[in-house]
Formats: structure tokens, sequence, C-alpha cells
């Protein structure tokens, strides 16, 4: 019997991550200990310092290139970058779900257990304050994410993926109003999950059977072994490439692309809409974060073999996002198609195979969270006695009602659409660019052919919200209370900002472009 | 003199006055005006003064200014002017400051604020000076697009009769021709070794089937813009929806964006495509000239008239570029300037015309130079240069283009002479039925009509007619500038002009 050695933790390297599991338990105990009425705040406090400290220790580490915890996390450039991004855009997710002047007693419901549309349930919505279990739910599913970015075997990425989802799935059905809804996307979003992440561990296995075919060293998942098998291996490669199938649909699953998008509109919609925003930045982000270090990585290899298929996923996911996105009548639901095209246009800089692919990569997560943000934040404020006024056609002349958010949305929509000057056009150059030089023209035509089809429902929002006459059924837009409005801000400023000077992020992304193997 | 950085102060002045003029208070719409007139004026100086510090015989470029912008991508603030871009530079200083004083109260009319009218009407100066200087590529791409975002605006929000159409019609026709430049702009950038700066990729050698590819990605960007038969369905609406000031920049200027380009861009950067391309582009030209005409003669709506005589317009442009000879590019190049000038006051007096009666329908009127002789009188004389009668600048550049092209292709200069034919048609029925004839009784019910021309609206034709009829008789000083640039650019296609079979005419020019 061999011995079993414990492996080396290098704790200062994984302490971001450590930070937000820590704190999340914390959050549990507060949950348990502290009075109710000092929840909310101990509560949305600890979480942001969680999120800040991890940040600066995100930062001080910014320049370690490791692999620890016996080769399952890999600390290094991709890795540190990304955690980055997700905590600020998670920073900016909290502080839309601490705001509590936009809504009395906040966006979430104050017990999930009582039926919902019942007498209890009234009365809760009146305005009794939200459930704080949110922040800890929170805390744990962005712990999660940044395990999820580093992981450097499959089965640490499958642990990191159930610790970020799970959560996700409560915080669905957590909205204080509409809450059928609510339940049915969460359930939903929980179903799916599953299947997705039964596939994932599927996967895992048939790529742990194939690693097993390479003489004189052993069989693993992480992911020197698995590029180690994907180069030497003479093993038929039938269940690499099953493997590879398996385990990419898990992962596209969570990336919101085609054909294995079709929980996003739903859940998008039913979920409260700061969870909407935390999940269309944050886990986007951890999401093709783990995408990138798949296939930069473990099958760096079977390139020739990934790329026309997963091009082919990326061609339909633009083109679903952006085809459906043309009939929405739904503001959150347009923002999910969206999201959705966007996932496809991220894939193409996933599939150029060069430092500036990958770096294009993460400038565009970067810069399409902190305007997605930007852009729920403001749905959040459009509201009436009814709560979110959601459908399109109450935005009607909105921007005769508040011009100063109206005009703001239409800067958001306008990168979205990728006008110059906003982050929307830089990060589309800084994914196309890469693919091109790559050879891959057909992706690069795809997505500017869906751009322009993409173009008409952003268009139609602002028409809406310009050109036509306000009517007795617009509502009015809500003075946000600070945290949103402090989101908000920020968000619009990266947009601004990265658009007209992207040069420090890029220089940042491209230092970080390099994967430790 | 020449060291001032006047592209960059040029590009940037009219966006601070456009930020001073949206910030001041909504209930003092006098004062709004009053400053972006001041403020247009300025820039129309600073334009006088980078005009005579030109040197018309030095570098091709001038003025050349340069800053660090995205350094990971090769992109810079580069900024620079041959005799083209001058020459419309020019124009566009020049127009504004017509165009915010012709539409002084038309965005009284729409319920919507008076300073944000202005501020955009500044900021979409701003655009378009920065589309004209860019050296570039991707810095002139950045100005194509974002030049979209206020015309959006001026149509959408202060337009007439179905402005909503025409404003998304006009933003999505010309973001489909951006997006296909986008992705030539990258592929162009990948071959050329990844820098975007104008001189450094016309030096390029970019295989045959690339370069194509490459050149039919700008060229559907600029024709959409100019626009070319067949996507010019867009103008008619836009020019017909948009207010007459908003209307007289948009055919006189920010389509002559779309013929610059082909010039600049489609020309120099993939010369063999260009001249693979040319017998389809001049097909597009005369078919342009022929069937815009057409449609032209059958219009009851004024300024969807003007819009189709513009696009029979490009049609001659487009010709004079693809002849490939320097009389017939100097001759586009000045019918670019042309055309502004005079489109351009017709646009401003049709709009004087339909907000005097309320409506754009040319049934409305007849008759109504009895009731307005000075009016009616500049309408007769903004259409007689439209159609380039002989003593006005148009007929210069448009006989330009047919000499210089009837050396090359005859059939092609002889299809495009029935052009004239018919624009005499459309713009003399069209004044005989708005202001000749007897007079329709349900003109004099119209307070409005009664009143001729103001001291503002004859400030606003007075310099747009001298400059018409200057030009038409000396056009030397334009000709000067352009000539070179025209010439380089004939260079960078490897085209040199056959020999002269009408030896006196280009004696003459030079």
């Amino acid at each position: 019997m061999t011995e079993l050695k414990l492996p080396s933790i290098d704790y200062a390297a994984l302490a971001p991550i450590l930070i937000m599991l820590g704190v999340a338990l914390l959050g549990v105990l507060v949950e348990a200990f502290v009075p109710r009425r000092h929840r909310h705040l101990v509560q949305l406090v600890l979480a942001l310092a969680a999120v800040l400290a991890a940040l600066v220790m995100v930062a001080v580490h910014s320049d370690d290139r490791l692999l620890t915890a016996g080769g399952a996390i890999a600390v290094d450039g991709p890795a540190l970058f990304l955690q980055g991004a997700i905590l600020i855009l998670a920073a900016m997710a909290l502080l839309l779900i601490g705001e509590r002047s936009v809504e009395r007693g906040g966006a979430f419901v104050a017990q999930a257990a009582v039926t919902a549309e019942s007498v209890d349930d009234r009365r809760q919505a009146e305005g009794r304050n939200g459930a704080t279990e949110v922040y800890p739910l929170t805390t744990f599913a962005i712990g999660g994410m940044l395990i999820f970015v580093a992981a450097n075997d499959l089965l640490t990425m499958f642990i990191a993926l159930e610790v970020f989802s799970l959560p996700l799935y409560l915080l669905c059905a957590l909205a204080r109003r509409r809450r059928l809804l609510s339940q049915e996307a969460s359930m939903k979003y929980f179903l799916l999950g599953a299947y997705a992440s039964a596939f994932f561990l599927f996967g895992v296995a048939l790529v742990y059977g194939f690693t097993s075919g390479i003489p004189g060293r052993a069989a693993g998942v992480d992911f020197a072994t698995v590029h180690a098998a994907v180069t030497e291996s003479p093993a038929s490669p039938v269940l690499l490439f099953a493997g590879m199938a398996l385990l990419s649909i898990g992962l596209l699953f969570k990336a919101a692309a085609a054909p294995f998008h079709v929980w996003t509109p739903d859940v998008y919609q039913g979920a409260p809409t700061p969870v909407t925003a935390f999940m269309a930045a944050c886990t986007k982000v951890a999401a093709f974060g783990a995408l990138l270090r798949v296939f930069h990585v473990a099958f760096s290899g079977a390139a020739w073999d990934f790329t026309p298929v997963l091009g082919v996923v990326a061609v339909l996911t633009m083109l679903v996002g952006a085809v459906l996105a043309v009939t929405q009548t739904d503001i959150k639901r347009l923002l999910a198609y969206s999201s959705i095209a966007n996932a496809g246009y991220l894939l193409v800089g996933v599939l150029a195979p060069s430092r500036d692919g990958l770096s294009g990569t993460m400038f565009y997560l970067v810069a399409y969270g902190f305007s997605v943000l930007a852009a729920f934040a403001v749905v959040t404020l459009v509201r009436d006695a009814d709560g979110e006024a959601t459908h399109l056609s109450r935005w009607a002349g909105l921007g005769r009602r508040s011009p100063f958010f109206a005009g703001i949305f239409t800067f958001i929509l306008l990168a979205f659409a990728g006008i110059p000057l906003t982050s929307g056009f830089t990060s589309k150059f800084a994914v196309f660019a890469p693919a091109l030089d790559a050879g891959q023209a057909w992706m690069v035509i795809a997505g500017v052919l869906t751009s322009m089809v993409l173009a008409f429902p952003y268009l139609r929002v602002v028409v809406m919200m310009w050109l036509s006459e306000p009517g007795d059924a617009t509502p009015t837009v809500t003075v946000p209370g600070g945290l949103t409005a402090a989101a908000l801000m920020i968000g619009v400023a990266a947009t601004l900002v990265l658009g007209v000077a992207p040069a420090p992020l890029l220089d940042l992304a491209t230092g970080a472009a390099e994967f430790v193997r | 003199m020449s060291n001032f950085p006047f592209l960059s102060v040029l590009t940037v002045a009219p966006l601070v006055g456009a930020l001073v003029v949206a910030f001041l208070p909504r209930w003092r719409p006098e004062l709004a005006k009053q400053v972006a007139f001041a403020w247009s004026l300025l820039v129309l100086v600073l334009s006088v003064i980078m005009w005579i510090t030109f040197q018309a015989g030095g570098d091709r470029f001038q003025f050349r200014e340069s800053y660090s912008w995205i350094p990971a991508w090769g992109v810079n603030f580069t900024f620079a002017t041959d005799g083209i871009a001058l020459v419309m530079l020019m124009l566009i200083a020049v127009l504004v400051p017509l165009v915010i004083l012709a539409s002084w109260h038309d965005a009284e009319s729409s319920k919507r604020s008076v300073p944000v009218y202005f501020a955009l009407l500044l900021v979409l100066e701003c655009t378009m000076i920065g589309v004209f200087a860019a050296a570039d590529v991707f810095l002139f791409y950045v100005f194509f697009e974002v030049m979209l975002v206020p015309m959006y605006f001026l149509i959408g929000s202060y337009g007439g009769h179905q402005r909503q159409y025409a404003a998304v019609k006009f933003f999505l026709y010309s973001l489909v021709g951006g997006l296909f430049m986008l992705a030539a702009v990258i592929g162009l950038w990948v071959v050329g070794g990844k820098t975007f700066d104008w001189q450094a990729l016309t030096q390029v050698d970019i295989s045959t089937g690339t370069e194509r590819w490459l050149f039919l990605g700008f060229f559907l960007a600029f024709a959409i813009k100019a626009p070319f038969f067949p996507f010019h369905t867009w103008l008619p609406d836009a020019g017909g929806a948009a207010p007459a000031g908003a209307a007289a920049l948009l055919v006189g200027v920010l389509d002559k964006v779309g013929t610059f380009g082909i010039l600049r861009y489609c020309l120099p950067l993939f010369p063999e495509a260009a001249k693979w391309f040319a017998p389809w582009a001049l097909a597009l030209g005369v078919i342009g000239i022929i069937y815009a005409a057409l449609l032209a003669v059958g219009q009851n709506d004024l300024k969807r008239l003007v819009s189709y005589t513009s696009i029979a317009h490009f049609g001659f442009i487009g010709v004079g570029i693809f002849a490939f000879t320097t009389q017939a590019g100097t001759g586009a190049v000045l019918y670019m300037l042309n055309h502004g000038l005079a489109t351009g006051l017709l646009f401003l007096v049709v709009g004087m015309l339909i907000a005097r009666r309320g409506s754009a329908l040319i049934n409305d009127f007849g008759g109504a130079g009895k009731l307005v002789p000075l009016l009616a009188g500049v309408l007769f004389f903004a259409g007689l240069a439209s159609l380039a009668l002989p003593g006005t600048a148009p007929f210069i550049s448009e006989f330009l283009v047919l000499i210089g092209t009837f050396t090359v292709n005859k059939p092609v200069a002889v299809i495009a002479t029935l052009g004239i034919i018919l624009a005499a048609a459309y713009v003399l029925w069209m004044v005989q039925r708005t202001t000749q004839g007897t007079l329709n009784p349900a003109l004099t019910e119209v307070e409005e009509m009664r009143r001729d021309l103001n001291l503002r609206e004859k400030v606003v034709v007075a310099p747009l007619i001298a400059l018409i009829v200057l030009l038409g008789f000396y056009p030397k000083p334009v000709t000067d500038v352009i000539n070179p640039a025209v010439q380089a650019t004939m260079d960078d296609i490897g085209r040199t002009d056959p020999a002269p079979t009408v030896g006196g005419v280009q004696e003459a020019q030079r």
C-alpha cells in the first residue's frame, strides 16, 4: 500500500478563495446569532469586506504563477485576472443586492417558504424586510467561482461548479414579487443544471479513461496529464472526443451557449433582478474562464478537432441570441437573449488559439460584465406599484419622464450594439481580431452579421424610450439609493472608459494571458 | 502657424461647444442658439486660417499629428489632411453655421429641448470633421460609426412625418455597412501587419483574393453611405423626415463620407481590386444617375425630391471617381463640394418654404412666387445650380466629370449626359409647380406665406449663392488644392491619363 502524502498548500496564494468561503461560513453564523434588525447591515458589510479583502489578496499575489494544493489549483495570470474580474463585478452585484431604498424591504422575499400568492405572501410582499440569507449564498457562489476559474483538474472544477451553482439555484427563487415565476425559474435552472453537471461528470469519467492509455504514466484528470494524453496517447480518440463533448456540454450550459441556452431567458426573467445581474456578469466570467482553461490547457492538442464543432456552436449561439432577441417584448428576456449572443462572440475569442485571443476574451468578459450590470441596475429602477415594469411597451416615452436614466440606458444599449467609443466596440474588436488572425474568417463574418440583427432590438428600445410619447402606463424611474447609484455609475463609467481608453486593461490582460500547466 | 494642431483642435472644439450648449438652461433657448452659432463661427474662422496655411503645392498630407491611443492594437490618433479632405472640412465649416442659423426656429415646433438640438448639431460637426481629418483607419472607423448617433437623434427627435421609421432605417442601413467595413478593417489590420496607419497600409502587398474581399467590405459601407443605387432607399426617407437643416448636412456632408472614403481608402489601399471592380461601380453610378432622376421627376414631396436628385448626383460623383482620370477625379471632388453648396442651399430654401406652408407636398403650393418673390427667386437659383447651369459651380464639376469620363469610356459618358436632361426636367418642373403658374388660393389663407425672406434667412442664403457663383466662374483656388491630391490618388492606383484628345481642356485646367 502506497503511503499517502499531504500535498503542500500555499495558503497565501489561495487566500482569496479561503476568505470568500470563510466569510460565507461566518455569514451563516451571523444568521444564527445576530438579531434580525441588524443582520442586513452586518451581512452586507461582511460580504463587501470579504470581496474587498479577497481583491486585495488577488492584487498582492498578481505576480504569482504557481500550482498548489497538489496541482489542483493553478494560480496563474488568467486565474488571477478572472478572479479579480469576478470580485469587482460581484462587489457591484452585492451593491444591487443590498439595495433597500428602491423597494421597501429589498428585492428579496422575506420567507421563501410561504406559499406563493397566499395571504401571508401578500403581507410579506408589502414590505417585510427581505431574507438576509442571500448574502452567505452569494458569498458561497463567489467563492465557488473563484475556484472554478483556477481549478487545474477536472474534479476540482466539478466541485467548484457545484459550489457556485447550488447557491445560484436558491437565489433565483427568492424574488419578492412574481414568486411563481421566480420559483419556476429556480426549478428550471436546477433541473437543467443538474443534467449539465451530470454530463460534465460523465465527461470527466471518459477523459479519465482515455488518459489511462499513455504508457508509463498514471491516469488522472489533472490538466497536465490530460494534455499529455491528448498529445501522446496512442489510444483511439473516441473516448477523448466523447469526453470532450460531454464536458463541453456542461460548461456551455453555464455559459448559456446554444443549444444549451434554453434556461437563460426564463431564469433571467424570473430571478430577482440583482441576482440576474450577478449571473449575467459573474457566472459568465466563471464559465468562460473554465472554458478557456479547459480548451487552452487540457485539450489544446486537439484544437483541430474541437475548433470546427465549437465554431458551429458559436455561430449558432450568435444566431439564436440575435434572432430571438428581435421578437422579445420583455426587457429582461431581451437582455437574456443578448447575453446569449454575447456568449457566441466570447466563444469566437475562446477559439482563437493565441495569446491575443485569450487576452481579448478576458477583456470582453470584464467589459461586458460592467455593461450588463449597469443595464440590470437600470431595470431595477423602472418600476410602478407592482414592482419592476419590465414589459417593453411600458418603457415608451421614458426619455421624456427621466431623460437622465433613459440616456444612461441608451448609452449601454449603444455599447451592446458595438458603437465605437463604448466598451462594446473595443471588446468586439478584441475577440474578432485574433479570430481573423487565426484564419477563422467565417466566425467573424457570422459575428458581424448577427451584430446587425442584434442592433435592431436595441434600437427598438431606444426608439421606445425617446421617440414614443409617454402614456398613462409609463412608469416613473425611482430615484436610486446610494448602493444602486454606485453600481450603476461604476458600470457606466467602465463602459465609457474601456471604450475610450482600453489600453491599460488590455495591457493587463495581455500580461496575464499565459496559463501555467 | 503650420505647427498649430489645426485638425485635432477643429475636431474637439465643436464637441466642447456641444457640451456647453447642452448644459445651458432649457428655458433660455435663445442663449443656446447664440452660443452654438458663435461657436460654429469660431470653427469657421479656424478653418479659414487652416485653408490659408495649407500649401497647395506642398506635401500631399499636411498638418499631420499623431498621438498614441491603444498601443496594443497599434491605434493612434493620427490626423492629417490632403487637398480633398481640406475641401470637405471647409464645406463643413461653412455649412454648419448657416444650418444653425437656418434652423433657428426648427426645434421649437417639436416639444423637445431646444439646446439639445443645437448641441446635437455641434456633435455632428465634431464627428464629421473627425471623419475627414482622420489618417488612421481605426480612428476613421470610430468617427464613421459615431456619426450615426447624433444624426439618428436629429432625425428621430426633431424630424417630421414618419421620423421614427426614417431614423431607424437610416441607423440600421448605415450600421450594416459599417459592420461589413469593421470586418474589412480587422482583415486589413491582420494582413497589414497590425497597424492602422494609412500610410503604412498603402505599402502593403495583399493577395488578389483577399484584396477584393476587403475592397468589397469598404465599398459596401461607402456605397450605402453615399448612397449609390441600389443601396439608396434610406436616403429619401431620412431626407424627407429630417428637419431641413439636418437634411442639408445629411446630403451635403454626411453622404460625402461615402465618396470621400472610396477616394481615400478603397482606391489607394486596394488599387488592383478597385480596377477590377471599376466597371461594376461605373454601372452602379450610371444606373443611379438615370434611375434616381426618373424617380425625382415623379416625387410629390419636396424634400424627397431633393433627396432623389442627390442620389443622381452621387451617381455622377461615382462615375467621376471610377473613371480613373485626373480630370474626372478632380471633377468628382469638386462635385462633392459644389453639390454640398447647391443641394445644401436647395434643402435650406425648401425648408423655408415648407416651414411657411406647413406642408412638404408640391400640390399644396402653386404660384407661390407671387406671394414670396424673393424666396421663389432663391429657389429658382438653387434649382438652376442643382441642374448644373453654366455659370454656377456645379456646371464645372459636372462638365469635368463628363469629359474626364469621355476620354476613357464613351458609352458611360454618353448615358450619364442624359442625366443632365432629366435634371432639367425635375428641377424646372418642381419650380414651376411650386412657385410659378396661377396662385393656389389655399396659399393666400396661410398667414406665413405672405412673409418673404427675413434678414436671418437672407444671411443664410447669401453666402451660399455667392460661393456658387464665385466658384462657377473662378474655381481655381479650389482646383489648385484638389488637383495634387487627386493626381496622387491616381498614382496610387497606377493610372495615368490617356493622351488628351481635346488638348485645350487640359491646358485650360492647368
